[in-house]
């Protein structure tokens, strides 16, 4: 587990990546216009698809950097301007007692938690599964799809109703109600 | 790959307290939903650390479905979001303080 074969461009590519992935989260919380903290985030997910890169899931990467930065910033973004809320969130005042303090003591907490029993488990060096190997290279798509499509054939499907379900969902919950009966009196964004 | 796992991991566990801190602290439910997709990434990080490090493909398949998951929970919380923001022209949470839209 000792970083004894690592070689210098592996090293640079991941403090590259973790740099990218760690700064991003850090602008997300801390920027407060809503626009700069979308860029941050598109800037987190470039990393961890960098990190996915890394661990030769080419196919995750790929589908990381069009769904997330592609789709979902892109609707972050579009519902930012939207509505028009690129008014600065006042983050030094602390509408609830203690909510800093108790927010940093939980994710230490947590932190520690996670970290103490990863090193437990010894940093993930438990039994191998002998069969679905996950391999790099150009055989790591094909090796997803064969998986997607065959173990998990059920669960795929119950996506494809899940997003047709998310879709109406959306697109119910942010209509305009043409009835007038409802309190949508007038400045509507 | 020579990078060892546990150092993967442990990015995938900074990158979740950070979006874990942001989750309780901040106001705005628009940066709270980014903090929410920042966890995801930091568990679809992990998913794929120990794909990689247990030889086995279905972390990778799982992180398909949390994405998929994820694409659909944006999709629905935007929509919350733009129909709370008709009613109370906010997208602070504290403003959400009645059951009553």
């Amino acid at each position: 587990m000792i970083a004894m074969t690592t070689t210098w461009p592996d090293l640079i590519v991941f403090i590259a990546a973790a740099a990218m992935a760690v700064i991003g989260a850090l602008g997300i919380i801390t920027y407060r216009n809503p626009v700069h903290s979308a860029l941050s985030l598109i800037l987190t997910l470039l990393g961890v698809a960098i990190a996915f890169l890394e661990q030769e899931a080419h196919f995750l990467a790929a589908v990381q950097i069009i769904v997330y930065c592609g789709a979902i910033v892109v609707l972050f973004l579009f519902v930012i301007m939207f509505l028009g809320v690129d008014n600065k969130e006042d983050i030094s005042v602390e509408p609830l007692v203690a909510q800093r303090p108790m927010a940093y003591a939980s994710v230490v907490v947590t932190m520690v938690g996670i970290l103490a029993m990863l090193s437990r488990g010894g940093w993930s060096t438990g039994a191998q599964v002998a069969t679905g190997a996950s391999p790099g290279g150009a055989e790591n798509v094909q090796a997803v799809g064969s998986a997607v499509f065959t173990t998990y054939l059920f669960a795929f499907e119950a996506t494809a109703a899940l997003l047709i379900i998310a879709v109406v969902g959306a697109v119910l919950l942010a209509r305009r109600d043409r009835t007038g009966e409802s309190i949508s009196e007038g400045a509507d964004a | 790959m020579t990078i060892p796992e546990s150092w993967f991991l442990i990015l995938a566990a900074v990158i979740f307290g950070i979006g874990m801190f942001g989750l309780l602290t901040r106001r705005s439910a628009l940066i709270m939903f980014m903090c929410i997709e920042l966890m995801l990434n930091a568990v679809n990080l992990t998913f794929v650390t120990f794909s990689r490090s247990l030889h086995d493909i279905g972390g990778q398949a799982s992180v398909f479905f949390i994405l998929v998951v994820a694409a659909a929970e944006v999709t629905v919380g935007l929509a919350i979001v733009v129909a709370i923001f008709r009613r109370r022209q906010s997208t602070a949470v504290d403003e959400l303080s009645e059951l009553r839209g």
